[in-house]
């Protein structure tokens, strides 16, 4: 919808060796994809001996941007995709923000990709026409060549390149885009593009950056956010084998209210230089470095449990959004249920710990080699930390061994420059785990009251949910956080009031895959399961008459509000995967049961049933999955979209089963087995399903992560009577929640 | 101190302590990248390499210990009896996502089909139970290793 306002424009020019470089960008003032000098980015590339060159815009974490975005342009062009070379494209403003996160990659991108197909397409069916004297109209393309159809010759794209290059530039509007029945490549399974390197274990991550002269960082920081150095022994580090340099950065301050990662700025700390990694990282055994830690005090996610419990105790919220009077309806109603929910700090933990390749440059400058989901971010915020001008600050984007939005926070490249400016000699920086769970910027944790009220008919007519969360600034929630993030639950009371209070922190916060949805989802949905036990109907079937009554509501009141998600399609969804699970048609055994949830995040809609075995001991296992979503017309790359919809079901089990403690401003676990993380036998059945609709194709990173929590936790329900409104979903929690039915 | 190593079928000589682990070795004095950090505990097996064909945890092996032992890394699983079989698999089934933690992955499968050409499902689950994937993968990998092996997975 956006991309309707802006205004595409193309570059074409002569690549080297004489062939056709095209470029396109937006012309709108505030998307910079149009340089400031007027160049604009080059997304295709083609030789005179054939070989089409494709750029990929945005980093890969996994999610499989680097496949789709030129699988988008190659269908358009006609490109052979299995002769296609694709290449990372250069990190500069003529490209526009190279970022990834928020599912946003598809949506954004697919209509300008196919126009940058179909441009490419359009020069070299016009060289082909003025070659052979022919009416472009009469021509068709096929796998790199434009065929003649009356005659049967065929020219490759390579011969046509250089009359392409001399062509002016395609009229956007003018353009014919193919229609989606006439895909080749759309729609249908590609395997990922790096998937043959990763196999033959080429060095393709950023953690894998080679340079000439390279030497390697570790860079020490307070287990408290921020906090001072006091003293240390640098000098017992310097006379640790191996060891190059040493020296204490007294770190740079974001704006008060920012983080580091996300404004200018980063950590205080101390960087230890050497031949190797593991040297480095041995050196800091004997550092003895002591820092300020008082700005930790009370910082202890105990202590934050007995403040939001003792909020949600008193007084209403700031009110952050409602409908209908709330009030009279719980006065009024039938029956009411309450429930206070929560779910804890989590941290990303992305297989490849954070890192980051600097290299200081003969102009003055760096360079860096990141992986990284916001490689605009890292040039930007590396420039404005070291005072450079943006141009002396280059960014490679380098394949990323996981993102799950820990990547959107560019600390790590920050940190690399610093230290390789400071130490001037290239530098690679790599955090051991125990500082990448040390320094992450977690999911932040959610408390939830909910007082509803059933009328007669077992609807609801109020739903009162108060929500404690974080706040850096006093006013303004935590990156990460907040609780008024739109949600079907509230919409579909008769009245709702959701009041928002937070407390004060200085844990640094983020986005972790699917943020703030990942924890709302669990709490409402959980809390409707309850709602439709309470009034005494099946909890698919009450949501879906909820859901139903909403729709022809507003189908009688048109304009009244305007919902920012479609329950149409989110009923629909719920629907289908009810049929398709068996839901209230299985004779299960006893101690297994099905849950359900359904959630609409990131421009997805998805509905999820898990079935659950548990045991007497509380110990519980999702045995299966289905899955139903909704993101559009089409699926670009179905077999990275079930990838990603499988990787959802699998974190979200993850997430379930783990937290993050504090004490005192420091994070309590330390590495990998203080998590316990989803493991191959832990791995449930998954049966996928995308319902096609004839909405715009929409991002798979997150959407069908959310309502996986509320399926597992309403299944174990189903399965024990345990009622859990706490994560992680432990055995004793659950035993817990036996002893108190 | 000089410590020779056999890996991949070469000779190769590094200039580091003896405690120091094979993983730093191989990725930061040999220039073999494949290998990958993730916990520096051996508890989540992306450094996983063969150590005279035993699937072992580099980033918790002193180099030292290593002595004339044969070294495979993922750079030379081509060359293992079930190494090609393993590689097609995966691509076929496009296993990876972000791929970081293949590398281990495939050298904990190929280790597993040498010594069980054709292993049940629980003997896949508990052969890979330590090789941790934050993408999800699982399932790939399992039927990866299923269709390597010849078996359905």
């Amino acid at each position: 919808m956006i991309i309707d306002r802006r205004r595409l424009i193309f570059s074409i020019g002569a690549a080297a060796g004489g062939g056709l470089a095209l470029g396109f960008g937006f012309t709108t003032a505030g998307e910079a994809a149009v340089a400031a000098d007027g160049s604009i980015g080059d997304y295709v590339i083609v030789a005179p001996d054939g070989a089409v060159t494709l750029l990929a815009k945005a980093p890969d974490v996994g999610q499989g941007a680097k496949t789709v975005l030129p699988m988008i342009i190659a269908e358009e062009m006609d490109a052979d995709w299995s002769r296609v070379r694709i290449e990372f494209a250069p990190v500069e403003q003529r490209y526009g923000d190279q970022s990834v996160g928020g599912s946003t990659t598809t949506p954004e991108n697919y209509e300008p990709m196919r126009k940058v197909g179909a441009a490419a397409r359009s020069l070299l069916v016009q060289a082909a026409a003025q070659r052979w004297g022919l009416p472009a109209a009469s021509l068709k393309t096929a796998r790199g060549e434009v065929i003649d159809p009356a005659s049967g010759r065929r020219i490759g794209y390579g011969e046509l390149a250089a009359a392409a290059a001399k062509l002016p530039p395609p009229d956007p509007a003018q353009l014919v885009l193919k229609s989606p029945k006439d895909f080749v490549l759309l729609g249908r399974d590609q395997g990922g593009v790096d998937t043959p390197a990763v196999v033959r274990g080429e060095p393709i991550f950023g953690i894998d950056t080679e340079v000439p002269g390279l030497e390697y960082a570790v860079y020490v920081k307070s287990p408290v956010p921020g906090a001072k150095l006091v003293s240390a022994d640098l000098d017992a580090a310097r006379r640790q084998p191996g060891v190059t340099q040493v020296f204490a950065l007294e770190g740079l301050a974001p704006p008060a209210g920012k983080q580091v990662g996300l404004a200018p700025g980063y950590a205080p700390g101390i960087a230890i230089i050497a031949r190797n990694w593991w040297l480095a990282n041995q050196a800091r055994k004997v550092l003895n470095a002591r820092w300020d830690e008082t700005a930790g005090a009370g910082h202890s996610t105990d202590r934050y449990d007995a403040q939001a419990r003792e909020i949600l105790k008193g007084g209403p919220g700031k009110v952050a959004s409602q409908h209908g009077d709330v009030d009279a309806a719980l006065a009024g109603a039938s029956k009411r249920v309450d429930a206070v929910y929560h779910a804890p700090f989590l941290a990303h933990l992305s297989l490849e710990p954070q890192n980051c390749t600097a290299r200081p440059t003969a102009d003055g400058g760096v360079e860096l080699f990141a992986p990284t989901q916001v490689a605009t971010d890292a040039r930007e915020l590396t420039a404005k930390t070291l005072g450079l001008p943006l141009e002396k600050v280059t960014v490679h984007m380098r394949r990323s061994g996981g993102g799950f939005g820990r990547r959107l926070m560019a600390d790590a490249a920050v940190e690399s420059a610093v230290i390789a400016m400071k130490a001037n000699t290239p530098v690679k920086l790599v955090w051991a785990r125990e500082d990448d769970v040390a320094h992450d910027y977690y999911r932040p944790a959610l408390w939830m009251a909910f007082d509803a009220g059933l009328d007669a008919q077992g609807r609801v007519s109020a739903y009162r949910a108060h929500g404690v969360s974080f706040t850096r600034d006093g006013t303004t929630p935590t990156t990460g956080g907040g609780v008024t993030q739109d949600a079907a639950p509230g919409l579909l009371a008769d009245s709702a009031r959701t009041e928002q209070s937070l407390i004060p922190t200085i844990i640094p916060t983020g986005w972790l895959r699917a943020p703030a949805s990942n924890a709302l989802s669990f709490v409402h949905e959980g809390f409707w399961d309850e709602l439709a036990h309470a009034a005494g109907q099946d909890p698919v079937a009450f949501r879906l008459a909820h859901m139903r009554a909403y729709l022809a509501a507003q189908t009688q009141a048109p304009g009244d509000g305007k919902p920012k998600l479609d329950i149409g399609r989110l009923a629909a969804v719920l629907e289908l995967v009810a049929q398709r699970s068996g839901w209230g048609r299985q004779s299960l055994p006893s101690g297994v049961g099905m849950g359900a949830g359904c959630y609409f995040s990131h421009r997805g809609y998805f509905a999820e049933v898990a079935q659950v075995r548990v045991s007497n001991d509380g110990d519980w296992r999702v045995e299966k999955v289905w899955v139903v979503g909704d993101v559009g017309s089409i699926v670009l790359n179905p077999l990275g979209g079930r990838a990603q919809v499988a990787g959802s079901i699998v974190e979200g089990i993850s997430q379930l089963r783990c937290a993050v403690e504090f004490k005192d401003g420091k994070t309590v676990p330390t590495n990998i087995p203080d998590f316990d993380l989803v493991r191959m036998p832990d791995a449930p059945e998954i049966d996928i399903h995308f319902l096609v609709t004839d909405h715009p194709p929409t991002g798979l990173g997150e959407p069908a992560l959310p309502p996986l929590i509320p399926a597992v936790v309403n299944a174990v329900y189903a399965a024990c009577g345990a009622r859990v409104r706490e994560l992680p979903l432990t055995a004793e929690r659950i035993k817990a929640a036996l002893k108190a039915t | 101190m000089a410590i020779s190593l056999r890996v991949n079928g070469r000779h190769l000589t590094a200039e580091v302590p003896p405690e120091m682990p094979l993983l730093w070795v191989l990725r930061d004095e040999l220039s073999l990248a494949g290998t990958k950090f993730g916990c520096g505990v051996g508890a989540c097996g992306a450094c996983t390499v063969h150590v005279d064909g035993v699937a072992t945890r580099a980033c918790l092996t002193p180099v030292g210990t290593v002595g004339s032992r044969e070294i495979t890394t993922i750079e030379g699983l081509h060359a293992h009896p079930k190494g090609k079989a393993l590689q097609a698999a995966w691509i076929a089934h496009d296993v990876p996502q972000c791929g970081y933690c293949q590398a281990g992955q495939m050298m904990t499968a190929a280790a597993l089909l040498k010594d069980k050409a054709r292993p049940t499902r629980d003997e896949i689950e508990g052969a890979m139970a330590g090789n941790l994937c934050r993408c999800g993968c699982y399932d790939r990998i399992h039927a990866a290793i299923g269709s390597a092996a010849g078996v359905e997975a």
